[in-house]
């Protein structure tokens, strides 16, 4: 893999950082005006997320990481693994739960989620940000009760729990955003 | 701007000047990298005759051998040319203001300083100024002037700056560039003006170590609104000691595996001729427009950036 310095540094660069795979969110150039300069940058780790801060003296270079990212179909779990296909080349990949981790909630078969694959093998499962969702089951709704005021917990056919609107009944169809796992509206068959 | 400038020293019997930006010798010191290109002796052709050339840093050397050609004071508004910096606050081409005072010691220096960008920058309230070894003490608990790895260390690790440590390891100077950069510059942003005087002597630059205090070197910055905006010196004028640094640069240029730059003997030799007792100062205008004009970055002030240029 190639090797970045820290000139080419920029946001959405993938990196190699203590044998994890890294995506730089923010690269601050510092340098006082006659001594050493200093890359500050922002880095997103892509195995567990989290948000860290280094320092890197310019000109230093560090590894590339092999990360791309692909549109893939979500196929079926077997329990153990989630299955997955890339509909131009039916590539199938399967992601562990580690990789699926929270959007496990949101994955409905057929759908079309971003993977991200590390040295080809599944790092992480990015959903959509709005996805359609059954309610199997929910509280019936109070007559005469319009939007607005309170809510209740339904259960989606993925097992996700959603506070929604008094008004919306077992068997409806509605659309959820998966980045704060909020009702949006109902949604069309 | 550029009016106010040169209106400023115009009353001030300053003399305007300009010196090549293409240049056949540049600075040694190993944190400047520069911009070179050949001269063809033959139009389109590339051959070993061809004279190596510069863009330059800074317009110091330059100017400085006006002022001992006898120049008298003099200014100069100019591009300089800085390889592989570039952010929020640093564009590889930007103009400088630099200008020289004969006679002038750090401190009417100083005053002068603060006097032009109160003026730029509209400003009444009178300058916090305070030395580099106060300001460091006040902010971090360390003595800036005497390296104690281990109290560095130990500060570095409390405050989360971790990175440091396998960073500067026993180098002092990165140690302090470290900390004055992540620690102690961004407590400066309340002052309007901030004067920074008295830098430790191992980052003397081209400034006169202090004559009192051997620790210090007689060179200040200028901060407006805790951003960099300007160095200046006390300037020196001993051409033995001049050299002494260039060869301690290109020394630390070899360690770091850097190529040997070759001394500037037009400047040597005009040191030599003698440079008169003067004190000077190089301000970054891009910067201070972008302060003016009130924008974060070097981008809303510059025509086309580097990346559009």
């Amino acid at each position: 893999m190639a090797r970045y310095s820290t000139n080419e540094f920029k946001a959405g660069l993938k990196i190699m950082l203590d044998a994890d795979p890294c995506a730089i969110i923010e690269n601050e150039f510092i340098k006082p005006g006659k001594g050493q300069a200093f890359n500050r940058v922002k880095i997103r780790n892509l195995k567990n997320g989290r948000v860290i801060e280094r320092t890197f003296k310019s000109g230093e270079s560090v590894e590339g990481a092999d990360v791309i990212d692909l549109e893939t179909q979500f196929l079926y779990t077997d329990g153990e693994f989630w299955h997955f296909m890339e509909p131009d080349t039916f590539e199938q990949y399967q992601a562990d739960a580690n990789a699926v981790a929270d959007s496990v909630k949101w994955l409905k078969e057929q759908d079309i989620c971003t993977m991200t694959l590390w040295n080809d093998s599944p790092l992480s499962v990015t959903t959509p940000n709005f996805v359609d969702l059954t309610i199997t089951d929910t509280d019936p709704g109070l007559k005469g009760d319009t939007s607005g005021g309170g809510g209740k917990p339904a259960t989606m056919e993925t097992g996700a729990v959603v506070r929604v609107p008094l008004f919306v009944q077992i068997g409806e169809l509605i659309k959820v955003d998966t980045r704060t796992g909020e009702y949006v509206s109902r949604a069309k068959e | 701007m550029l009016k106010t400038i040169r209106l400023f020293f115009d009353h001030r019997d300053v003399l305007e000047v300009e010196t090549p930006l293409l240049c056949s010798a540049t600075g040694t010191d190993p944190q400047l990298d520069f911009f070179s290109s050949h001269y063809h002796c033959v139009a389109n052709t590339e051959s070993a005759a061809d004279k190596r050339m510069f863009l330059q840093t800074s317009p110091e050397f330059a100017m400085k051998r006006l002022l001992a050609a006898g120049s008298g004071s003099i200014f100069q508004i100019c591009k300089a040319f800085r390889n592989s910096e570039l952010g929020r606050h640093h564009n590889p081409e930007f103009t400088i203001l630099e200008w020289y005072r004969v006679g002038y010691s750090l401190s009417e220096l100083i005053n002068e300083v603060t006097e032009l960008i109160a003026e730029l920058t509209d400003n009444k309230k009178s300058p916090y100024k305070i030395s580099y070894a106060d300001l460091f003490e006040q902010t971090t608990g360390l003595n800036a002037l005497e390296f104690c790895p281990q109290s560095y260390r130990a500060y570095a690790l409390k405050n989360g700056l971790e990175d440091a440590i396998g960073l500067c390891e026993n180098n002092h100077s990165l140690w302090l560039d470290f900390l004055f950069s992540y620690q102690v510059q961004p407590t400066l942003k309340q002052h309007p003006i901030c004067i920074v005087y008295e830098y430790p002597a191992i980052q003397a630059s081209l400034a006169r170590i202090n004559t009192k205090n051997p620790n210090v070197a007689d060179r200040f910055e200028v901060f407006v609104q805790g951003i960099e905006i300007g160095n200046g010196f006390f300037e020196l004028s001993d051409a033995g000691e001049q050299e002494k640094r260039f060869d301690q640069e290109n020394s630390s240029r070899e360690k770091m595996g850097l190529p040997q730059v070759k001394k500037d003997q037009h400047f040597l030799n005009a040191l030599k001729s003698g440079l008169p007792e003067c004190s000077g100062i190089a301000l970054g205008l891009d910067r201070l427009l972008m302060i003016m004009t009130e924008t974060q970055s070097l981008n809303d002030v510059i025509t086309f950036p580097f990346d559009r240029a």
